[in-house]
């Protein structure tokens, strides 16, 4: 008979403050660390610069993920590139940690059709828009590859306030039944727009909720990539065994907008933001590896001017993608399309005079 | 040929692209152990094992979501939906996510799910037992709608729809499903799609309906022998519509009459009566005429069967047609 403790309520912490808190280590090679902190500084430089294009006009509406990098990156190390990642809007650009180009995910923001992935070509799933409903998704792959006898584990991304979602419940309660090989992430950064998780939830902490699931809660610093990793590197472990699902709770503090059309001085903590911004993830970790001897100021500014780099050609490849001819309206809505979608194509061309 | 009741057609069927397809699943409330409510899925969990007949937890979101993944995973998952209001929750999962999933792939990857329920009135059981929700899956893009009103058509458009590359909701009518019986082909039988059927030839009015009310309609031509001639379209499957099936008998008869038991507003009538507006307005002899549940919740059940569209209301429309 397995048993479920109850969820932990300190938070798990590797990295230190280079003082009076002292770091922790993790089983990872220079080499993996190096990696690790590219993945950091891509994702933020990702976001960065979205940040700008957006007030440029060159993106449109855009979910900022400023000090989520962490959470991101750290969790999804801890994956082999055959497991699937089920991603929110939060983590859209997630895939780039996959091969994705980054001109990918400008042109979803772009509301450019060249920026629809096949998920099969990175095992990212599409980025969930309605909050949570692909909770169920992650778990009904993890349990069919379970089935079909195929070693896949699956990781859903959510935020704090999903937690309070039906499709999360009904998610979480078929994992735990069928013990399907899945992580359920949530990244709580305290905030669901303007409404704190205390609003959310009368739980003392969301990873409480995963008792009722009948599956282990995990609770950890969401800015300390490092233990964001082992958690989910030992989360991964027990779905890979066959031990079923775990809902890892990476805390942190929302530094920034919801989004771009947000506007967080009405309710947010400035001076927590404050607090939470010296502290933030890829400079912790950067200090943490300066620390270690594993990484060197010219190094990281090397891996900050190549991520730089990188976001320059993925703009302009992203702003060079030829306009969307209006029959993509009709495309890939069914394998069989109806008639009716050609008539009312060469209907719309007459009109439109192409 | 097999002499089946309409819900042994459905068991046929599960069992035969079961047997079929060893990607198939079936999933739900219900379905495995007891072989579901009303036995549609009896024996399946015996036959193909506890992993492809699968008795979930009740929660209809989380059953469609589940599917969703399950696609992604390379099932071909059949969910069953208990009963037609219990579906409503799961409309979460299919307007968010399973008729827009394929476009967001850009075509990349199929979704090759049934989703399939008994729904309907006129069986005297408690509220939310009796809905007719066809129109609300008809409207959402990405899926498409069959409802057989034979056992022949029950066990060929689950087929149809169990192969079909998109998500394909299979209305099952419950009313009937143990007094429609009839002959089904044995072993593999699909009835494609989008083909309506001539249930009764007739040359002075068409009576359109679909599931249930096919039955009805058929009654009421009877009903209507010596003052007219009537022809029963069952459409068979809502979308894609079979609009040739449609305006050819329209243009034959130059009067119809559309019987649905959901409520009226925008009911899936609606949808007939404007594409013959459209398309066949020259043809007609008179107004488009609707015969259909109310604008209200489905009543009490001792007075359901003033809800229901009967033999008479329908006889009714078509003589103030014919008297016009």
């Amino acid at each position: 008979m397995s048993q479920v403790l109850p969820a932990e309520g300190g938070l798990r912490r590797v990295i230190g403050d280079g003082q009076a808190l002292l770091d922790g280590e993790v089983d990872l090679t220079p080499e993996q660390h190096l990696d690790l902190y590219r993945g950091l500084v891509l994702l933020r430089t990702y976001d960065e610069r979205s940040l700008v294009y957006h007030r440029q006009g060159r993106v449109g509406t855009y979910a900022i993920f400023w000090n989520h990098e962490a959470m991101q990156a750290g969790s999804a190390f801890a994956l082999e590139s055959r497991d699937w990642i089920f991603p929110s809007y939060r983590e859209s650009a997630i895939g780039l940690l996959r091969g994705m180009p980054a001109s990918t995910v400008l042109s979803w923001w772009r509301g450019h059709p060249a920026g629809w992935w096949n998920p099969e070509d990175y095992n990212v799933a599409s980025i969930c828009v309605p909050i949570g409903t692909h909770v169920p998704h992650a778990v009904g792959f993890a349990w069919g590859s379970r089935l079909k006898r195929e070693d896949r584990v699956a990781i859903a991304y959510f935020g704090d306030g999903a937690t309070s979602e039906g499709s999360f419940h009904e998610g979480a309660t078929f994992a735990g039944v069928l013990k399907a090989p899945v992580i359920l992430f949530c990244n709580n950064n305290q905030w669901a727009i303007s409404t704190p998780v205390a609003a959310q939830t009368a739980a003392p902490t969301l990873a409480d909720k995963a008792i009722g699931y009948g599956m282990p809660g995990v609770r950890v610093d969401g800015a300390d990539v490092l233990a964001v990793y082992e958690a989910t590197r030992e989360a991964v472990a027990r779905a890979r065994t066959g031990e079923g699902p775990t809902f890892v709770e990476a805390v942190t503090y929302r530094t920034a907008p919801h989004a771009t059309a947000d506007d967080p001085s009405i309710y947010i903590d400035e001076e927590r933001v404050e607090e939470e911004k010296e502290n933030e993830c890829v400079g912790r970790y950067e200090r943490y590896l300066l620390r270690m001897g594993v990484l060197t100021d010219l190094e990281a500014e090397e891996v900050k001017q190549e991520a730089l780099e990188l976001m320059r050609t993925a703009i302009a490849e992203a702003e060079t993608e030829a306009p969307a001819d209006v029959s993509l309206v009709f495309e890939h809505a069914l394998a069989d399309p109806p008639a009716s979608f050609a008539d009312d194509l060469l209907e719309l061309r007459r009109i439109l005079g192409g | 040929m097999a002499d089946l009741l309409l819900v042994e057609a459905v068991n046929d069927a599960l069992h035969v692209e079961m047997e079929r397809d060893a990607a198939v699943m079936v999933i739900g409330e219900d379905v495995g152990r007891l072989g579901g409510v009303f036995r549609a899925t009896a024996g399946l969990q015996d036959r193909f094992g506890a992993d492809r007949c699968v008795d979930t937890p009740l929660a209809e979101a989380g059953i469609l979501g589940a599917a969703v993944g399950l696609c992604m995973a390379g099932w071909r998952p059949v969910c069953e939906m208990q009963y037609d209001a219990f579906s409503y929750p799961s409309l979460d999962q299919l307007i968010n996510h399973v008729g827009r999933y394929r476009w967001r792939t850009r075509g990349k990857m199929s979704f090759p799910l049934v989703v399939r329920m008994p729904y309907g009135g006129g069986v005297r059981a408690p509220e939310l037992h009796d809905d007719s929700p066809e129109t609300y899956y008809v409207h959402t893009p990405g899926v498409k709608v069959a409802i057989p009103s034979t056992p022949a058509d029950a066990k060929g458009l689950l087929a149809a729809a169990i192969r079909d590359p998109d998500p394909v909701v299979v209305l099952e009518p419950k009313l009937i499903y143990r007094t429609a019986r009839g002959d089904v082909p044995e072993g593999e039988h699909v009835v494609p799609l989008g083909e309506a059927r001539v249930a009764r030839v007739g040359s002075d009015a068409t009576l359109v309906a679909y599931g249930a009310m096919v039955p009805v309609a058929e009654r009421a031509a009877d009903a209507l022998v010596g003052e007219a001639s009537c022809e029963v379209l069952d459409l068979r499957t809502l979308k894609p519509l079979d609009e040739s099936a449609l305006l050819a008998s329209a243009a034959k008869t130059g009067r119809v009459v559309v019987v649905q038991e959901a409520p009226r507003t925008c009911g899936y009538g609606a949808e007939v009566a404007a594409v013959l507006a459209e398309k066949a307005i020259f043809d007609l002899r008179g107004p488009v005429v609707r015969v259909t549940g109310y604008d209200v919740p489905y009543p009490y059940w001792q007075i359901e069967d003033a809800y229901m569209p009967s033999v008479e209301r329908v006889a009714d429309a078509v003589r103030r047609l014919l008297h016009l």
